[in-house]
């Protein structure tokens, strides 16, 4: 099963553990077991319509991908905040 | 002591002193990230911030540890983020329906309600909250969120903002609430139902034959006179008003001020016929008038206006105060009056503004001010 990544803070919402195995054909699939297994981190990677928040980079296997990108058994999945968040602050 | 806690763009400070000397800076929580509003809920001590991070979106936070304990580690030179303390917890449900178009952009104001327990909260795209519990879980308002006017509505230059939630002393069932830019509303009933209250706003960037239901009204501010509850003060995007009537129809009492643009606003508590605006020079030039600061009075329901300055900067100021960044303790004589400039400065007065003092200086951007 594909794992995805966290750093804080979300890995603090999400039990303090930083990786998480979970069953998904795609990125978004994989965000709303990842939020449905660890409510504690709902709505701070997804937006209530479901969209991967506009800051926020996912990476598969070290690519930058996003919500639509495909998922196989083992691949890595990492949850990394946008350089570009901090552009107008 | 006076008790000071600031919004501002990197972070919520705890600031305390007594009137005409700075102020100790406390504490600092959220560090890096932007708190729009911050406030303490004098019922129970709880203080909450709005933070709204570029990365992980709006949300609402409060703690009932006392400042005292908000432990600034050894070694690091700043507070840490709240996140990763102990201490504050998230507040839930502050989202809107799960699937929809939309999603909640900011939170602008925490506002305590007239019964215990009741704290409202108000943000972008127009949404107003509600808890019961003190703040620790909130909801949505329904009837707000579908209002069959709101496809229409506009935001405007700071998203569509519901900034300003205006209680009524003794009669939590009446809410008045500013949305920037859909205008006045109004609710009898605790916000089972709602309707428009602009009846006489002029909206100088609309047709002069504009129809006067409209609804794309850019309400900046709106406190209501304890005393005289059906009595109302609003800043407007161009024009200062006074509603006599619980918000149903409004009167221009801008005339005597140097600008009738701005975004705060106060009320001396005891006299409903006080109100303290800080005038800009205009939309398109969001600064003092004047090269100074002045910090305009009523004390005749807007008839006439009083600058007020002793001790405020009286050359080379280009200051910006926003919306949320007033505030006032007290009544009468010894009425507190407090206000935090984008440029890091905030100001205060003990005796109503008759005299003024520098409260800190070199902050962050301060986007809210409430004091206690």
């Amino acid at each position: 099963m594909p794992i995805v990544r966290l750093r804080e803070p979300l890995k603090r919402l999400a039990g303090n553990c930083s990786e998480h195995t979970l069953q998904a054909g795609n990125v978004s699939d994989l965000l709303i077991e990842l939020e449905t297994s660890q409510p504690a981190l709902s709505g701070w990677i997804l937006d209530e319509r479901g969209l991967i928040r506009p800051h926020i980079n996912v990476f598969v296997n070290g690519e930058l991908g996003d919500g639509r990108s495909s998922l196989q058994d083992d691949d890595r999945v990492e949850v990394i905040p946008a350089i570009s968040g901090g552009a107008s602050r | 002591m006076t008790e000071l806690v600031l919004g501002t763009r990197k972070g919520l400070f705890v600031l305390e002193g007594e009137p005409h000397g700075p102020f100790e800076i406390r504490a600092r929580a959220f560090a890096g990230e932007t708190v729009d509003h911050a406030r303490r809920d004098p019922r129970s001590g709880r203080i909450f911030a709005t933070v709204t991070s570029p990365f992980y979106g709006p949300k609402i936070f409060y703690t009932d540890q006392p400042v005292d304990e908000w432990v600034k580690p050894p070694g690091n030179p700043s507070f840490p983020p709240a996140q990763t303390v102990s201490g504050w917890e998230q507040c839930g449900g502050v989202e809107l329906p799960k699937g929809g178009k939309s999603a909640l952009k900011r939170i602008w104001v925490i506002e305590p309600g007239e019964d215990d327990g009741v704290i409202f909260a108000g943000g972008d795209p127009g949404v107003l909250f509600e808890s019961t519990d003190g703040g620790t879980s909130f909801e949505l308002n329904e009837a707000l969120w579908n209002e069959p006017t709101r496809p229409g509505w506009q935001p405007g230059g700071g998203g569509l903002c519901l900034h300003s939630i205006v209680t009524w002393p003794g009669e939590p069932q009446r809410l008045a609430i500013g949305i920037s830019a859909a205008g006045v509303w109004l609710t009898e009933d605790g916000g089972r139902s709602w309707h428009q209250g602009n009846k006489g706003l002029k909206a100088r960037y609309m047709p002069e034959d504009a129809p006067e239901d409209q609804i794309a009204l850019c309400v900046h501010r709106i406190h209501r006179a304890a005393t005289r509850p059906e009595r109302l003060f609003l800043q407007f995007h161009g024009g200062v008003y006074r509603s006599d009537d619980s918000g149903a129809s409004w009167t221009e009492i801008g005339e005597g001020l140097p600008s009738d643009f701005g975004f705060p606003l106060a009320l001396d508590p005891a006299d409903p016929d006080s109100a303290y605006v800080i005038p800009l020079t205009a939309d398109m030039d969001r600064v003092t008038p004047g090269e100074q600061v002045r910090v305009y009075e009523t004390r005749d329901a807007g008839s006439s206006w009083t600058a007020r300055g002793d001790g405020l900067p009286a050359e080379h100021a280009y200051l910006t105060i926003l919306r949320e960044a007033f505030d006032w303790t007290g009544s009468g004589q010894s009425l507190g009056l407090y206000f935090g400039a984008t440029s890091g400065t905030v100001f205060g007065s003990a005796d109503a503004g008759e005299r003024w003092f520098t409260v800190a200086d070199r902050l962050p951007p301060v986007l809210s001010v409430t004091v206690n």
